[in-house]
């Protein structure tokens, strides 16, 4: 028995946030988040070179073929760095949503542009789940009019993958005529959200799929958004302990006090539990079991509470210093206060682990 | 991540379900360790012994099992009996506490009087930490032993001794080299409760029950070879000890045992007709409570595994105690505000009967905040993750004029 990663979960794990260490120092985070276009190419193909745009991909289309445990572990290092590009939507949604409803020869067709970096996927839902944007999609014959808000990953995306009510998924090409794409401003000004309008588009479906495929693709998105979370609390508890380590008040560093010690102390005993939570959920998804869907909502809804509680103790514990822009701690706040309301609040998650236990009939 | 078994260990699953099956029926009611265990628990613990459901990876010239560590294995048997609601056994501080302490720092000797019979639950400890005095500050304490002769002479009043009332031994921190420090003064003693010079008075708790009593020791005389490990060596013998109460104390199977139990009372409990678990504001409690159980559930496994592959888990096993007993506390109020109205009846009644349950509820409610403080207060657990575990510096100490040391060591 053992409840750790593997040599090769490790192996991504450092040489991706060794990577991410040495091309996204704060000056290049800052920069890409006052341009605000949430899309840096540069960045993007050195994620690509390391294999992370195949991570979920099958080998025989060119993929790294890996799990959704090794994706969680991408996800943390991604929260981790504030990553100021795609990853939810194009590396993992999507995907795996051709994988789950495309027919073999779309399979084939599509997989390995992904692997290529060339397919960027932006990601919705025709009916978001437990959010309150609104969307209206119609198709006349072949061709989708409407529009979608809260778009996920929209910035530098080739392609929509959008995951339609009645199960199916249709893959839009957005660089035809018709597509208009609203970039806006925000909150996490690293990962900006999009509205789009479609006007009489053509677009690829997706309909070969197996019963219960969007559900998991949303519970498998829930469980990277929780992951993400992880990584960026652990990053704001990591500088809240090097600060509380290093400021000195009252001739004392002020990690030695009480008032503040405690605090950290509850910051660690909070977020150590969500680790074991989220790992377990991810492993939990790769071995098929029963319990995931309730792992997968609850551990959502757990992180973000827990992140929202971390993001303001670590905050709190850089006193003044953490309220300015000058550390760029609030890059990490504003991805964990993003990272709460996507895919669905805590509460709406917390509804539907009561929906799958029955505790609920409406 | 490898959480698969191996087949001996789904072999034992299949015995252990075997064992329940045919003989379940012979099992005391689970908990019953604030109590003298009767005949029909003995009999029970004996039976556990000989399959090597308990202590089996305690030697067999101890008393034990003498199979080789797996902790899988334990955590096997132990799921499996609380699955099935049935004792695993005898749970009390000699059995949970001292054992280990002294198979750890223990000699032979002391390991071949007093394990097999404190395994068979023959032979009840009770613990002579607290004093009056020294809660929190442990190491300040000034129970003395004196040397006369052969023997410690023991002067002093610890307090908190639970089972003190019934107990036949107790593993006993006392101070023994006047002059040395605070720390290198204690020494860990094991005596007999029948010694003249012992009394014990019960201590009347919140609950309404005497779950704890106060111990006091005039010139009680403990032969100078009743010592674990060596004179001045208490602190860290102590603290052995403690490590095994912390690893009782938050137990996360307690906490899934419990929120279940919660659920099925919100679905029989109505409140004008109304299921409680149909209420959202209820449902949304024990919502938000199943993800802080879910998360410290599978912390346990990830502790378990590493206990398996022997790495030491730092801050991770820190703050078990502190995390899984204030979580504890806000299960048992979610329990009694689900019981209600309906559930102010409390009616104690005392050790030696059951209490209905909604009673079992409020005393669990009070008995919680029993286990916060005991073992080390929340604050103390908060001060050891932030120094040990997190590397903050310690609080300085307070300084006299004359430039000693305020508390006099």
């Amino acid at each position: 028995m053992d409840f750790d990663l593997d040599d090769q979960q490790r192996l991504i794990d450092s040489s991706l946030r060794v990577m991410l260490r040495d091309r996204l120092p704060l000056e290049r985070l800052r920069l890409a988040c006052e341009k605000g276009d949430g899309f840096d190419p540069e960045l993007w193909e050195a994620l690509c070179d390391i294999g992370m745009s195949g991570l979920i991909i099958p080998e025989s289309y060119g993929g790294s073929g890996l799990g959704i445990l090794d994706c969680v572990v991408v996800a943390e290092a991604m929260g981790h760095a504030a990553l100021p590009t795609p990853f939810l939507s194009t590396m993992v949604m999507a995907p795996l949503a051709v994988k789950r409803l495309g027919n073999p020869m779309q399979q084939e067709e599509i997989l390995p542009q992904f692997v290529n970096g060339d397919l960027r996927a932006a990601f919705a839902f025709e009916t978001a789940p437990g959010t309150n944007v609104n969307s209206t999609l119609q198709q006349v014959d072949d061709t989708l009019s409407g529009r979608l808000e809260g778009v996920l990953d929209g910035a530098g995306a080739s392609h929509l993958l959008i995951q339609r009510s009645d199960g199916r998924a249709a893959l839009v090409d957005l660089q035809q005529a018709g597509v208009e794409i609203d970039l806006y401003q925000s909150l996490d000004r690293s990962r900006p959200l999009a509205n789009v309008a479609l006007k009489n588009v053509s677009f690829i479906s997706l309909s070969s799929g197996l019963e219960g495929a969007a559900a998991e693709i949303l519970q498998i998105g829930r469980l990277m958004v929780a992951a993400d979370i992880l990584g960026a609390a652990q990053y704001m508890f990591d500088a809240a302990i090097a600060y509380a380590q290093e400021r000195t008040q009252f001739d004392r560093v002020i990690g030695s006090f009480q008032g503040l010690k405690h605090v950290c102390a509850e910051m660690v005993s909070m977020l150590e539990p969500c680790r074991a939570l989220v790992w377990y959920a991810g492993h939990a998804f790769d071995q098929q079991q029963e319990e995931t869907p309730l792992l997968a909502h609850h551990a959502k809804a757990h992180l973000s509470e827990i992140g929202r509680e971390i993001s303001r103790m670590a905050t709190e514990t850089h006193g003044g210093m953490g309220f300015t822009d000058l550390l760029g701690l609030h890059i990490w706040f504003k991805r964990i206060a993003q990272n709460r309301q996507l895919l669905g609040t805590p509460e709406h998650c917390r509804r539907d682990a009561a929906r799958i236990q029955g505790w609920v009939t409406a | 991540m490898d959480l698969s078994y191996s087949s001996h260990h789904l072999v034992l699953r299949e015995d252990v379900r075997d064992f329940i099956f045919k003989h379940g029926k012979q099992s005391p009611k689970p908990g019953g360790g604030r109590k003298r265990p009767g005949q029909a628990t003995l009999d029970w613990q004996a039976l556990l012994l000989e399959r090597g459901y308990f202590a089996r990876t305690i030697p067999k010239i101890y008393g034990g099992f003498g199979a080789a560590p797996d902790i899988l294995e334990t955590a096997i048997i132990s799921e499996e009996f609380s699955k099935a609601g049935l004792s695993s056994g005898i749970m009390n501080q000699g059995i949970s506490m001292l054992v280990p302490t002294l198979l750890e720092v223990g000699t032979k000797e002391q390991c071949e009087i007093w394990i097999e019979k404190t395994l068979r639950g023959e032979v009840i400890w009770c613990q002579g930490y607290s004093e009056p005095g020294s809660g929190s500050d442990l190491a300040a304490a000034r129970t003395t032993g004196i040397v006369d002769g052969n023997d410690f002479v023991i002067n002093g009043q610890k307090i908190w001794t639970s089972s003190a009332h019934f107990a036949d031994m107790m593993f006993l921190l006392c101070r023994t080299e006047a002059g040395a420090g605070k720390h290198a003064g204690l020494s860990y003693l094991l005596l007999s409760m029948a010694s003249p010079g012992i009394e014990v008075r019960p201590l009347k708790t919140m609950t309404g029950r005497a779950e704890f009593n106060e111990t006091f020791f005039t010139d009680v005389r403990v032969p100078m070879d009743q010592i674990v490990m060596g004179r001045g060596e208490g602190w860290r013998v102590a603290n052995v000890t403690l490590k095994y109460e912390r690893l009782l104390l938050g137990d996360p199977n307690k906490l899934v045992l419990r929120l279940n139990r919660i659920k099925t009372m919100m679905e029989e409990t109505r409140i004008n007709n109304e299921r409680v678990i149909d209420m959202p504001e209820f449902r949304e409690r024990l919502l938000k409570l199943q993800g802080e159980v879910l998360a410290s559930k599978y912390h346990g496994l990830r502790l378990l595994s590493d206990r398996i592959k022997e790495v030491n888990s730092g801050v991770r096993q820190m703050i078990v105690k502190y995390q899984g007993t204030m979580l504890g506390h806000r299960l048992s109020a979610l329990a009694v505000d689900v019981l209600g109205m309906a559930g102010l009846r409390y009616s104690p009644q005392g050790e030696m009967t059951e209490d209905d349950d909604a009673t079992t509820w409020q005393i669990d409610y009070m008995y919680d905040i029993g286990l916060i403080i005991g073992g080390g207060t929340s604050q103390i657990q908060k001060n050891i993750i932030g120094e040990r575990g997190l590397g903050l510096p310690k609080e300085p100490k307070p300084m006299n004029k004359g430039g000693s040391r305020a508390d006099g060591f």
